[in-house]
């Protein structure tokens, strides 16, 4: 072995060959039989459930769950399927810490909420596992719509779209499907390929057409879309990366936290380089992703800064909690002042902030030693093909749709997403069908 | 401490947890055990007749009833009595009694209806110094299609015949063992009465499918693709047999007659309430079945505790002491008006008591947009659904109305007691005088 995590520099292999595999598994391995039984017994089957009001996609989760206890993981797989296509990445991704768990009757009991993103995952892995696509194509309407972005919100739109007859065609810029799923979310949350198996799986609906490396704007433009289809569906996501807008952010280390997470999910993980010393700048799940990752690939020393305090945080506790226990330290309440080095980043300075009557104010300074450096404090709309409500897209106009990250409301999640690419669907065959 | 020794009909025993006649009792190494984890006595499992011991099945002998997290509710089963030869059998029982001169030694009994028969397996106990024979009148299934165990306890003029050949041909006490397939079960328990019984115990298993194979459509436990019905018994079967011997520690025909208190015992409370509803002492299975012999510690420590808060010194003040609130519904104070209350601390807001009360009894209880449930006085009949649905203990509770407060519901106010037997929609009232 060459390098290790002392190595100094950006360096790729800094850990035992073997070392890797483990690293980048299942962070949540899947339930068993038994272990899923056990959990389905403890939910209350409660009226009106709070754990459906806190699902964006509103899945009926005291039924699925009943169905799983009653020995039918299929029927409860169809359940969750019904109101969420991408229920199998969402059971792995979603923050069910800050949604359907947070609020079940159990936590507010006992500290301890049904595990029902666990139990998600069993139902739908389970019918998933069996390569079965539960639903099948009402019969073609003969009308055509285009999706623009393979991402969660244009998956659920075209899948809602093709079960309803009409013929779906989705543009992606990248060279495969899945938008953040593929290429946005940390490894160990989702490992085996699952985005692409998810992807082939959700395809089978039939009456879907894909065709990646297809750049609205570059490759096609939104005009010959509205005259060549019958509704146009944006779900391009956020492309844009925000600058930290302080001195050096330009000097060879620093990079984008999104970048180095999509690089891991597309190589072998000895193969990507880290530094010894890494500072990750942000507060959300990207920085999590980037900061217990680098962690993962052998970094000596990761340090996460967010400028604000931890409560503000928008990676939650769970996901706090999971870096620092990986080895990240988190600062909290100190933001960049200029990153520091001559040819290459050799330190970040920060100075500690605090509330002032003109917002966040600086106060005292100091400085991480660092050889690498990621931004990760989120993402803009980079194209504006249609009106914007604020920094974002407007969800309807004429004969054009939006949901997802780049449109306007709702959480940056992949369940908001798949959540509005559904109701986008459904309001397109409404206005189609009409 | 609590003393929790008990003389039941004569027959002492350090505590009043027997292991009833079953597969626990049914050879010396497993008696040992129980009287080591600290059991009272035990009730040998059945013998039979001397000669050929009878068969069991080779395949599965037992099926279940599971509730949340597979606790065991209910077990089935289609064992028969002892299949090992009566020499061996009454061997380990000399053997064991000798050993534990303490502990109470009860030897369950059938063979065929005759008298010879059951003078003839009386004899064979003489030299065994047990103290005592329990006639199995109960088990449902396989001996019941040779005319003996629940074909016998079906039939009050045979309980009363043989319970009388029994007493006839030993010193011993008998205790009669009663079925609960029957339609009234103070009938078998006034035969064996008139015959002579010393006591009578209850309940036996009941009749039972547990469950069948949806895959090959035949009852479980399967045995070469048939089933049969067998003996269910364990927590399930507790309110059955807690009534049954209400009904017999009650009625005036058979009030004072001793009972053996069987059916579900699981923990020291159970025990307790079967004492209290007339029972001298009780019988366990299944509970030991399904935890091992140790669960008797808990019985023990929890008796004596509950014994000790109560100011009890010995288990006769606890035996029968609910029995004279064991009455008729005609009886039942009709002025009596309670009301459900929802604590606000404890709700955790699951939203159950709503959905029972609105979709299956009388919409008496309201929801607010934020999920905080109240219950609407002038539409609660206080039927308890709620109290029973909820998974908080003690998060719903009954209140009581004070004499002379008006009832929401039918805006009157409390009166005093009163009683269908004076109702007047009672087209056979008779007025109070």
């Amino acid at each position: 072995m060459s390098n290790s995590p002392l190595t100094p520099g950006v360096v790729a292999a800094r850990l035992p060959a073997g070392a890797y595999a483990d690293n980048f598994s299942d962070v949540q391995p899947v339930f068993d039989r038994h272990e899923a039984r056990v959990a389905a017994d403890r939910c209350y089957f409660c009226h009106d459930a709070p754990c459906m009001t806190a699902c964006p996609t509103s899945i009926d989760i005291p039924l699925f769950i009943r169905q799983i206890a009653t020995g039918t993981p299929d029927a409860a797989a169809k359940t969750i399927f019904a109101q969420n296509i991408l229920g199998g990445m969402c059971a792995r991704v979603c923050p069910t810490e800050q949604l359907c768990e947070e609020v079940c009757v159990r936590e507010v009991a006992e500290g301890k909420p049904v595990e029902i993103g666990r139990l998600q995952r069993f139902a739908t892995d389970t019918l998933m596992g069996k390569g079965v696509h539960p639903f099948t194509r009402a019969a073609a309407t003969g009308k055509k719509v285009a999706v623009v972005g393979a991402g969660p919100a244009g998956l659920a739109c075209a899948h809602r779209l093709a079960l309803k007859g009409h013929e779906v065609t989705v543009f992606e810029r990248r060279a495969k499907p899945g938008g953040l799923n593929e290429y946005g979310i940390a490894t160990y949350k989702t490992p085996e390929n699952f985005a692409a198996r998810e992807v082939e799986w959700l395809l089978k609906i039939g009456g879907i057409t894909v065709k990646t490396g297809v750049e609205l704007g570059r490759d096609v433009t939104l005009d010959q879309l509205q005259a060549e289809y019958d509704a146009v569906f944006l779900g391009v996501g956020l492309a844009g990366v925000n600058a930290l807008r302080a001195s050096g952010e330009d000097l060879a280390g620093v990079r984008n936290a999104v970048d180095f997470i999509a690089e891991l999910r597309q190589s072998d993980k000895p193969a990507v380089a880290v530094g010894r010393d890494v500072v990750v700048i942000g507060g959300g799940m990207t920085a999590v992703d980037a900061a217990v990752q680098s962690k993962l690939l052998g970094a000596n020393s990761v340090t996460m800064v967010y400028r604000r305090g931890k409560d503000k945080m928008s990676a939650s506790e769970y996901e706090q909690d999971h870096a620092t226990q990986s080895g990240v330290r988190i600062i909290y309440g100190a933001a960049p002042v200029k990153v520091l080095g001559t040819s290459a980043v050799e330190g970040v300075e920060f100075a500690y902030t605090h509330d002032g009557p003109n917002g966040l104010e600086m106060g005292e300074t100091f400085t991480l030693k660092a050889d690498q450096v990621f931004k990760a404090i989120g993402q803009t709309l980079t194209a504006a093909p249609i009106a914007k409500d604020g920094a974002k897209l407007v969800k309807q106009q004429g004969k054009i749709w939006a949901g997802g990250d780049c449109a306007a409301g709702g959480e940056d999640l992949t369940v908001t997403a798949v959540a509005e690419g559904r109701d986008a669907a459904e309001a397109i065959h409404a206005s189609l069908m009409a | 401490m609590a003393n929790l020794t008990t003389n039941f009909i004569g027959i002492k025993s350090p505590n009043p947890f027997w292991l009833a006649s079953a597969p626990p009792t049914d050879k010396e190494v497993n008696v040992r055990r129980a009287f080591e984890a600290g059991w009272g006595g035990v009730v040998w499992k059945t013998l039979g007749a001397e000669g050929p011991p009878v068969v069991n099945v080779n395949g599965p002998r037992y099926g279940a009833i599971y509730g949340a997290d597979r606790r065991l509710l209910g077990l089935n089963n289609i064992e028969l009595i002892t299949d090992r030869p009566l020499e061996v059998n009454l061997r380990e029982i000399k053997s064991v009694k000798r050993d534990y001169k303490d502990r109470a030694m009860i030897i369950s009994l059938m063979v065929p209806c005759d008298e010879d028969s059951w003078r003839d397996i009386l004899g064979h106990l003489e030299d065994t110094e047990a103290d005592g024979v329990e006639l199995n009148f109960g088990c449902p299934h396989g001996m019941a299609e040779r005319g003996m165990g629940g074909a016998v306890g079906q039939v009050p003029e045979y309980i009363e015949m043989v319970t009388r050949w029994c007493k006839k041909h030993t010193r011993m006490p008998v205790i009669v063992k009663l079925t609960p397939n029957i339609t009234d079960i103070r009938k078998p328990a006034e035969a064996a009465k008139r015959g002579g019984a010393d006591a009578v115990s209850l309940i036996n298993t009941i009749n039972s499918i547990t469950s069948v194979n949806l895959d090959s459509f035949a009852p479980e436990p399967t045995i070469d693709g048939k089933g049969t019905h067998g003996g269910y018994c364990g927590p399930a079967v507790k309110p059955i047999a807690l009534n049954m011997v209400a009904e017999i520690a009650r009625s005036r025909e058979t009030h004072g007659l001793p009972i053996s208190g069987i059916g579900g015992i699981t923990t020291w409370r159970d025990a307790a309430e079967f004492m209290a509803l007339g029972a001298g002492n009780v019988q366990v299975c299944t509970a030991a079945m399904t935890y091992g012999f140790k669960i008797v510690q808990e019985m023990i420590s929890g008796l004596s505790e509950y014994m000790d808060e109560k100011g009890m010194t010995n288990t006769s003040e606890l035996v029968g002491r609910a029995v004279p609130n064991v009455t008729d519904w005609q009886f039942l104070n009709l002025n009596y008006v309670t009301k459900a209350h929802i604590s606000q601390d404890d709700c955790i807001k699951c939203g159950r008591c709503y959905a029972a009360c609105e979709d299956t009894s009388h919409q008496a209880i309201a929801m607010s947009p934020d999920r905080t449930f109240t219950v609407k006085d002038d539409e609660c009949v206080a039927c308890n659904l709620c109290v029973n649905v909820c998974p908080v203990e003690n998060c719903i509770t009954m209140i009581e109305l004070p004499k002379g407060a008006v009832d929401e519901r039918t805006g009157r106010p409390v009166t005093g007691y009163a009683n269908w037997t004076s109702h007047p929609n009672n087209p056979t009232a008779t007025a109070a005088e």
